[in-house]
């Protein structure tokens, strides 16, 4: 790849030369640059290709096939015909045979949203909290708990799956030893929610807790020493220095969390199968399992799920912009 | 948001303060701290060591040796795992082709991308480099059906490259690049420039070489993110599967015997564990720099 005429190195110097090497040039006509740097337009094309080529083709032509798909009326098997907006409409219409059951598993994933998040981002700032001190081990520990986010959802998934058996899983026996009776743990409600709950936090609190314990060493000792002065005790300190000063990661973490809970599948497809039985259908689906069956399972309608798929991808995105307007705007 | 956590990181140990004996804890503090730093470890360790007990009890024994010490610990799961089914064999095979070479093309294709914005200027930049940026924010959700479309009628439906030409298509590394292209003083380059070295000589022989710790960062991530891959090869494998599908088959075929299904995770859950065990603080550290979330 040789873009350089090598018989005019010295053509390269000249003035902008520093500028546009930086890439941030913005003053001379394009050609002007160009040609003092002696390379030529399409060298940074060339940089560019092979990743924006995979991206153009496997990401940016997909977002229009899925709005394409959504519109029409496909199966793995044959290009269906133009239906307009009709998947869309049944989302929305109470009386189609889609409704109930897609807004059932979205309001089983809001619901996964509206506990898991304020469980995983308190458990994970207490963590932090206790890790932010100097003590021999400490990142011995930190390292410990961090252990679960390396494994893949379906290894976390099998091994709540089994700590969750009715007839031998630990979890399901102890409970039984303590207390002489338990549940059906993987089969009935809210214990398969439970379930679901604690794999996943055991899989993905060590991400928020080194994100916060990062954001708590970032702090200024000066304001503790300030703190501790006017005799603020532990808890005035964490309430009115670390919170405070964790604010814009705080937003960060919350953000992540809910788009992460948002988008729960591999747990309860291994754990529960998307069970126990409702009238329903599955209690433990979430929106996004709803979407895998209806796309990839039985009559694979894939238009069906490709506009489902937009519905909830707009939902997140209002979500997110909603929780960063919300954040920012109410800074004292 | 940055600076706060970007302190934090490079400081990498709790504030202390200088006023001595403020914040000192008592001895009984410290026993109680510690006390629950074991017991939070406990729970973190006991379902995987609950996992490797199963594994290493054979067919019904793990219903009748409830034990966390097997009564008679046997390798006979290991065993039946690789030569019962050559499936097994081939979901390991896959997965670790999948997540060499999956790693090794996104560094390769990233940075390349990355180092031309972030120091080359050229027409549509901005333009370009903000399709890529926004793409970020969008759920992965919407890009399932119609990715699964398209690898079916290019003809590439159970096929190897169709588990990671997704993954290689991903902006991530291009921005996590660029962004650390950005810190490097450009006199280094400015002298290779000046010695008739063109651009792609100057990235390879000057930019790269300093960009060691940063591609280590990208290469863990996206190691990680291949290996563990659920959702994307569940629904574009049949019989040529990574581990995380394969799992999902190995429950579904014996979910009566949990031993076999626990023997699996654990094999999944090696590697990486290993790789953890060895960079552990470097992968911590890694992932908190750059946010991302499983």
């Amino acid at each position: 790849m040789t873009v350089v005429d090598a018989g005019q190195p010295q053509r390269v110097k000249g003035p902008g030369f520093l500028a546009r090497l930086r890439g941030g040039s913005r003053s001379g006509s394009r050609a002007d640059v160009r040609r003092r740097i002696g390379e030529r337009a399409y060298t940074p094309y060339l940089f560019i290709a092979p990743h924006f080529i995979l991206f153009t083709i496997f990401i940016l032509f997909p977002f229009f096939l899925g709005i394409w798909i959504s519109v029409h009326d496909s199966t793995p098997l044959r290009e269906g015909p133009f239906v307009g907006l009709r998947w869309y409409m049944q989302l929305f219409n109470p009386d189609s045979s889609q409704f109930p059951r897609f807004w059932n598993t979205v309001w089983n994933t809001i619901l996964f949203v509206l506990i898991s998040t304020p469980l995983l981002v308190g458990v994970g700032l207490l963590l932090a909290a206790l890790l932010n001190t100097k003590i021999r081990g400490r990142n011995f520990f930190r390292g410990l708990y961090f252990v679960p986010w390396t494994l893949s959802v379906s290894v976390i998934a099998l091994v709540w799956w089994w700590m969750f058996n009715s007839n031998a899983g630990f979890v399901a026996l102890a409970i039984k030893d303590l207390f002489g009776v338990g549940p059906n743990w993987l089969a009935s409600n809210p214990w398969a929610w439970i379930a679901i709950l604690i794999a996943t936090l055991w899989w993905t609190i060590g991400f928020n807790t080194i994100i916060f314990l990062a954001g708590m060493q970032g702090i200024s000792a000066d304001l503790y020493e300030a703190a501790s002065v006017d005799g603020a005790n532990r808890w005035q300190q964490f309430r009115s220095i670390t919170l405070p000063s964790l604010r814009p990661i705080l937003l960060l973490v919350i953000t992540l969390q809910i788009i992460a809970s948002f988008q729960l599948v591999g747990q309860p497809q291994l754990m529960t199968g998307g069970g126990p039985p409702s009238a329903l259908g599955g209690e433990t689906t979430p929106v996004l399992l709803h979407i895998y069956n209806v796309g990839f399972q039985g009559r694979r309608e894939l238009s069906i799920a490709a506009a489902m798929a937009l519905v909830v991808a707009a939902m997140m995105v209002i979500v997110s912009v909603v929780n960063f307007r919300l954040f920012s705007s109410e800074r004292s | 948001m940055a600076t706060t956590l970007d302190r934090g990181l490079e400081r990498d140990e709790p504030v202390e303060l200088k006023a001595v004996g403020t914040r000192r804890r008592g001895r009984g503090d410290r026993i109680l701290l510690y006390l629950i730093l074991i017991a939070i470890a406990v729970f973190f360790i006991l379902p995987l060591v609950v996992v490797v007990s199963a594994s290493l009890k054979y067919r019904s024994e793990v219903f009748t040796d409830t034990g966390l010490i097997p009564s008679s610990p046997s390798l006979e799961n290991y065993v039946a795992l690789f030569s019962g089914s050559a499936e097994f064999a081939t979901w390991f095979k896959n997965s670790a082709i999948v997540s060499i070479i999956g790693t090794v093309i996104t560094l390769a294709i990233t940075s390349l991308s990355a180092y031309a914005f972030a120091r080359i200027d050229f027409r549509f930049k901005g333009l370009l480099f903000g399709l890529l940026i926004t793409t970020l924010v969008l759920p992965s959700v919407m890009f399932l059906v119609p990715q699964f479309k398209l690898i079916g009628q290019i003809g590439l439906y159970d096929s190897i490259p169709a588990l990671m030409l997704p993954g290689l298509a991903g902006v991530f590394g291009v921005f996590f690049m660029r962004q650390f292209f950005l810190t490097i003083p450009v006199e280094l380059e400015e002298a290779a420039y000046v010695d008739g070295a063109n651009r792609f000589r100057t990235f390879a022989s000057v930019v790269l070489p300093m960009a060691g710790p940063a591609l280590a960062t990208l290469a863990v991530i996206t190691f990680l993110a291949f290996w563990n891959d659920y959702l994307w090869p569940t629904i574009i494998c049949q019989n040529n599967c990574t581990l995380p599908p394969g799992l999902r088959s190995l429950q579904s075929e014996f979910t009566s015997d949990p031993g076999l299904v626990m023997t699996g995770a654990v094999v999944a859950a090696i590697p990486v564990l290993i790789i953890y065990l060895v960079l552990q603080r470097y992968i911590v550290q890694s992932v908190a720099s750059s946010g991302i979330k499983g």
